[in-house]
């Protein structure tokens, strides 16, 4: 990390609180289209619930396809966002100060958006409280052996951790902003922060919160999206009830969690001119662990091919043809390859690459466009069920309604975002400024190279 | 005697290490004095008394609880409606697992956050003598004594460089 600035309190808060006070044009621009695109999200839901699941392309064949996919691909963002937050804190990796925040954030609106699309997706979301042990009524309970009751408590937990996980590292920025504020948004701070003053137990607390919300959040994002491919795993469409899955399915939530991170922090960086604390060497970094990552990812995808192609079962390898040689899946599947590793991956090895911020945000918006796909094609293919001896020939097409939901979607995490980081400074104050504290410059040689100082 | 507080505002923190030394000799115990800053600084940089705490045992309890909660319900539904699936036994210990682990992950990370609240001393009402200039990178040395000592204190924060002094009283804060 050479590229650390040195920056006093003062400049700091003003520069990171400027977004929060001031209102610019491009804020409201980027709130109006992301809002717009959620209300096309509101109206295709409208649509859905008054007509029916009819107006989906969803058929008793091919049951789940669009929706679920877009459930998958949102739990798969969420992952990385505090996965990296937590391994960066708990290993007190000093580049972490400017990217936690923004990861964790990712991660709420992230998982908040994916638990909506089931509820949509069942077409009546009003019943959705029968998945919830609250029907003492009638003594109807949720069955315990289902990995659709498993879903929605790991994901409770989940975001409720990561909310819990963002708050409590906020409290100290929230005291920054009481102390800048006057009138209704001063008495919001102050209520906010809860009356924080810095003392050393404060510190300590946020110091050790870090560190054990960390802790325990990091097995929870693991079993998320082991749950979540179990959904999958534990039935008996062909394609899907693979015992790699959970461990698959983690990797490629790492990959397209990791890549949205990159394409947050460069959205950030460029839109919030955040030029002075998201730094090339933060791209640097992530694009170094992104090579590590999609390799493991890729590891897993052949892997998964393979396994079908072992044993030979009619139904498995009729998927395979599916996905891999007929029209449209093959050319999903050249897309996913593509974007999701062939082009992006060579070009991370070149330092001149990574440290481009644009080339940065571009390849890992192809990822997400592969890892969207990657999960269509593991979804839909193996409910078509074009195989030899089959009583069902399914099709499948999406309609208007599911990808207005589905772009909407983005527009929802989006209008989100913006939101948080109007009302909350999206970068850590105290952290930073922490940074600041703890960094000397040290004469070596012929050269003065930047240096932590820390307990 | 009813006690004072007195906040002294310093620039840095050697201006403050030095005047915690000032004070500890004008007979100020640890207790009665306390650090406020924008940044978390290593312990003791002031010469400040370590603070004990007991935030580990909050997600052991948490846990413990979210575990029994879990435990409770997974066995409670199974028993409450008797459906046997695959002619499997009806208390199936691997499925309650998984929510039994959600369960015990949750009660844990909700009780960290209550530890971190209950020990950080918060939510308080009022925030108390307090300058907004700690979060601009100012540190302040705030002490509660006794009225015989107050002009010593007061003193001993000049003498050590303090940019400024407020003082609370039952009339208020004052400069």
């Amino acid at each position: 990390m050479q590229d650390r600035k040195v920056l006093t309190d003062e400049q700091i808060n003003r520069e990171l609180l400027w977004f929060v006070f001031n209102r610019p044009t491009r804020f409201w621009v980027a709130i109006t289209i992301a809002g717009l695109a959620f209300l096309a999200g509101i109206t295709a839901f409208s649509i859905m619930v008054t007509f029916g699941l009819g107006v989906t392309g969803l058929n008793p064949v091919v049951a789940w396809a669009f929706l679920i996919t877009n459930f998958v691909f949102w739990v798969g963002i969420s992952h990385a966002g505090v996965m990296i937050s937590a391994i960066l804190r708990l290993t007190q990796a000093e580049w972490r100060r400017p990217v936690t925040r923004a990861a964790e954030v990712l991660t709420v609106f992230a998982l908040a958006t994916a638990a909506i699309f089931p509820l949509i997706h069942m077409g009546r979301p009003w019943r959705a409280y029968w998945i919830f042990p609250i029907d003492f009524a009638r003594g109807v309970w949720p069955s315990v052996r289902s990995p659709l009751v498993w879903d929605p408590s790991a994901i409770f937990t989940y975001l409720t951790g990561s909310s819990l996980f963002v708050y409590v590292a906020l409290i100290p920025d929230l005291a920054i902003a009481r102390d800048r504020t006057t009138g209704f948004q001063h008495r919001l701070y102050s209520i906010l922060c809860l009356g924080w003053r810095g003392t050393p137990m404060q510190w300590k607390m946020q110091v050790l919160a870090g560190i054990l919300l960390s802790g325990l959040i990091l097995p929870v994002f693991v079993s998320v999206h082991s749950i979540v491919s179990w959904d999958f795993g534990m039935s008996l469409v062909p394609n899907w009830h693979t015992t790699i899955f959970a461990p698959y399915f983690v990797i490629g939530a790492v990959h397209s969690g990791v890549s949205g991170v990159v394409t947050l922090m460069a959205f950030l960086r460029i839109f919030m001119k955040l030029e002075n604390y998201i730094t090339p060497d933060h791209f640097d970094a992530l694009g170094r662990l992104l090579t590590v990552v999609a390799t493991a990812w890729l590891y897993f995808f052949l892997l998964e091919i393979v396994y079908g192609f072992l044993t030979l079962e009619t139904a498995e390898t009729a998927v395979r043809d599916l996905q891999i040689l007929k029209y449209p899946y093959n050319i999903m599947f050249i897309l996913i390859f593509l974007n999701s590793y062939f082009i992006p991956v060579p070009l991370w090895l070149f330092k001149r690459v990574r440290r481009n911020v644009w080339l940065m945000f571009v390849t890992s918006l192809m990822v997400n466009v592969g890892m969207w796909l990657e999960r269509f094609i593991i979804i839909v293919p193996g409910l078509l069920y074009r195989q030899p001896l089959t009583f069902v020939w399914g099709e499948y097409t999406p309609s208007l309604i599911e990808t207005t939901l589905v772009l909407s979607s983005f527009g929802l995490v989006t209008f989100g975002f913006l939101l948080f980081s109007k009302i909350f400074p999206i970068i850590p104050i105290a952290d930073q400024k922490e940074g600041q504290a703890v960094q000397e410059e040290i004469q070596i040689g012929k050269v003065s190279v930047p240096a932590i100082i820390r307990e | 005697m009813a006690n004072r507080s007195i906040l002294g505002i310093f620039r840095d923190p050697e201006s403050t290490a030095s005047a915690v030394d000032s004070i500890k000799q004008a007979g100020i115990g640890t207790q009665d004095f306390d650090i406020l800053s924008g940044v978390p600084y290593p312990e003791g940089t002031f010469g400040e008394h370590g603070p004990g705490h007991k935030l580990f045992v909050f997600p052991l309890i948490g846990a413990a609880c979210g575990f029994s909660v879990a435990l409770l319900l997974t066995l409670g539904t199974q028993v409450s409606f008797p459906m046997v699936q695959g002619g499997k036994p009806l208390i199936a210990i691997p499925p309650m697992m998984v929510i039994m682990y959600e369960g015990t992950m949750l009660g844990a990370i909700l009780f960290t956050v209550l530890g971190v609240i209950f020990e950080s001393r918060l939510p308080r009402g009022e925030v108390g003598l307090y300058d907004p200039r700690i979060t601009e990178g100012y540190i302040g040395l705030l002490i509660s004594c006794p009225e015989d000592k107050f002009s010593t204190v007061e003193q001993a924060l000049r003498g050590a460089g303090a940019e400024d002094i407020k003082t609370e009283s039952s009339s208020g804060v004052h400069r």
